[in-house]
């Protein structure tokens, strides 16, 4: 089912790991469809190069593979450039992916726009134009966070009593 | 440890016993005949698939008239349940079908049609062990229930219905009662003389027989309605000129089974099933043993869920160890769901995707155990550092 380089990024994942003073955390997936990718990122605030980033995956061998080969890609890119990387990218790069799998490389994409989006709201307390917080779980397309987005509509009503 | 091949994913099939393949072999090339076919070769042929059909037969204390061979499980089960449906409509018994949530997708796949068909279906509910209440089932009937197919043992989780109880009530209420034996022929006891059963299925190749034959036991007196036309072959319930070679394979693997039980394996077995589910579950925190316990469960069968990691990852990782398993985690099927034998019985979706299944064979051996249990636990620490739920937790 899996080409040799898949295997072997899920085999010996690159970037494995967390980083405990992570300048911004990206969470995308969703525990029900099986695969939740979280991504640390380590930024250098002049030059916003990515020094350093790692990851967390609960899911399937692709979805190790991709969160290990995105995280290939994005160290050493500027931020910006970081979040040119598509899942296509991430895909070829892996040599291809079952079609069944090509859902976990939308799952990496969108773990780095996650992650770049959480150091920019850290940052400026908001998003530059054109990035957006991922919001749906792109493996089934379920709304990822669901009890988040509820937890925070309830949260908000009680603000506006 | 020496490295070493251990197959455990005998429920998914198992390795043809080297006696069945030779019983077989003459039947590709020298006693090639139709059993069909009224001269010789043909009459070889048929006395082969008579001896056969007992030999399947004594397995489960049946008659051999009792016996129909399908190409299949699946067309067994099929044959049962249409067969019956329509049979039982056609006299005016009426339409109700009831079944459990965690039967194989040949049954609930088959009732659904039916469904569509005109006919109306109920689905049981089961425990957290997976198993079906009598009572349930009790409630469940109705005037017009015609059919109940209730699994005797579960391919996922192992756990054993109480069929006799299951069986019981049908009988009160004078309802047919199926049930797919394919898991559980030739691995526990079963004596349809002696169990309210009217209809069972079996499959050759979960019994170390070959692969594309089924049979269904069928009570003497019950009227079908064939699915498959043509020749009028197996009493005129399944046309097809026999699998004259595959048929005494099976006949050879009943027989095989059949002395194993009669032996005692299935406690032998039971027993090594239990040193590894107590190896696992001592071993590897936070993992739990899905299905029911002890002889709850079928003897040569143990499944687990491992939290807070997902079970593709660790068939991958098991395999290169040489340990093949099976997981009902929705990355194996190419779905997102995971199994919905796994959830019918109460786990939460996440807890579902970390299934594991082992099961063993009458030649698994304690070495076997003891290398799996070596190398299993080390697979869940490294697919448990990767997992933000692990590191959470």
């Amino acid at each position: 089912m899996y080409n040799q380089k898949v295997v072997d990024y899920f085999m010996n994942p690159r970037n494995a790991g967390r980083i405990e003073d992570a300048d911004a955390v990206g969470e995308v997936g969703n525990p029900k469809c099986g695969d939740v990718m979280k991504i640390y990122l380590k930024i250098n605030p002049q030059s916003e190069v990515v020094e350093d980033i790692k990851f967390e995956t609960f899911g399937c061998a692709a979805a190790i593979a991709t969160s290990s080969m995105v995280t290939e890609l994005a160290k050493g890119r500027t931020l910006s450039d970081a979040l040119k990387i598509t899942n296509k990218e991430v895909a070829d790069e892996l040599g291809g992916l079952p079609p069944a799998k090509l859902h976990c490389s939308l799952l990496a994409q969108e773990g780095i726009q996650a992650a770049a989006a959480d150091y920019y709201m850290r940052r400026d307390g908001k998003l530059p134009d054109g990035l957006t917080m991922p919001k749906t779980c792109i493996a089934c397309g379920c709304e990822a966070g669901e009890e988040e987005e509820e937890r925070f509509v309830s949260e908000h009503d009680r603000v506006a009593e | 440890m020496e490295p070493r091949e251990v197959y455990l994913d005998n429920s998914a099939t198992t390795r043809v016993d080297p006696k069945v393949t030779e019983a077989m072999l003459p039947y590709f090339s020298q006693r090639y005949g139709n059993p069909n076919s009224l001269h010789r070769l043909g009459r070889e042929a048929r006395e082969a698939v008579d001896e056969a059909r007992a030999k399947v037969a004594a397995l489960i204390n049946a008659e051999p008239t009792d016996i129909i061979f399908t190409g299949a499980g699946s067309e067994a089960d099929n044959l049962a349940i249409k067969g019956a449906a329509w049979a039982l409509r056609e006299r005016g018994k009426g339409c109700h079908i009831i079944t459990s949530a965690i039967e194989h997708h040949a049954i609930l796949d088959t009732v659904k049609w039916l469904g569509k068909m005109g006919f109306e279906y109920t689905i049981l509910p089961v425990d957290s062990r997976g198993m079906v209440s009598p009572e349930d089932l009790e409630k469940a009937i109705r005037p017009d229930t015609i059919l109940a197919t209730i699994m005797a043992a579960n391919n996922e989780i192992g756990t054993i219905q109480p069929v006799r109880e299951l069986g019981e009530v049908c009988r009160a209420h004078g309802v047919m009662f199926h049930t797919d034996g394919v898991q559980a022929a030739g691995h526990i006891k079963v004596d349809v003389k002696e169990l309210p059963v009217d209809m069972m299925t079996m499959a050759a190749h979960k019994m170390y027989g070959p692969k594309g034959l089924g049979a269904l036991y069928v009570r003497r007196g019950i009227k079908l309605i064939p699915t498959l036309h043509g020749g009028g072959q197996e009493f005129g319930l399944r046309s097809g000129t026999e699998n004259v070679p595959g048929i005494v394979g099976f006949g050879k693997a009943a027989e095989l089974a059949k002395e194993r039980l009669d032996a005692g394996e299935d406690k032998k077995i039971a027993a090594l099933r239990d040193y590894l589910i107590e190896g696992v579950l001592s071993r590897v925190p936070e993992s739990q043993l899905t299905g029911a316990a002890g002889d709850g469960r079928l003897p040569f069968h143990a499944s687990f869920t491992i939290k807070y990691i997902e079970g593709e990852g660790m068939l991958l990782l098991l395999d290169a160890a040489g340990i093949y398993a099976s997981s009902g985690s929705a990355c194996t099927s190419g779905s997102l769901e995971p199994s919905y034998v796994l959830l019918a019985t109460g786990l939460d979706h996440a807890t579902a995707h970390g299934s594991l299944r082992l099961t063993m064979s009458h030649e698994t051996t304690r070495e076997d155990i003891d290398y799996v249990l070596e190398k299993f636990p080390p697979i869940v620490e490294r697919l448990r550092s990767m997992s933000p739920f692990w590191n959470k937790r």
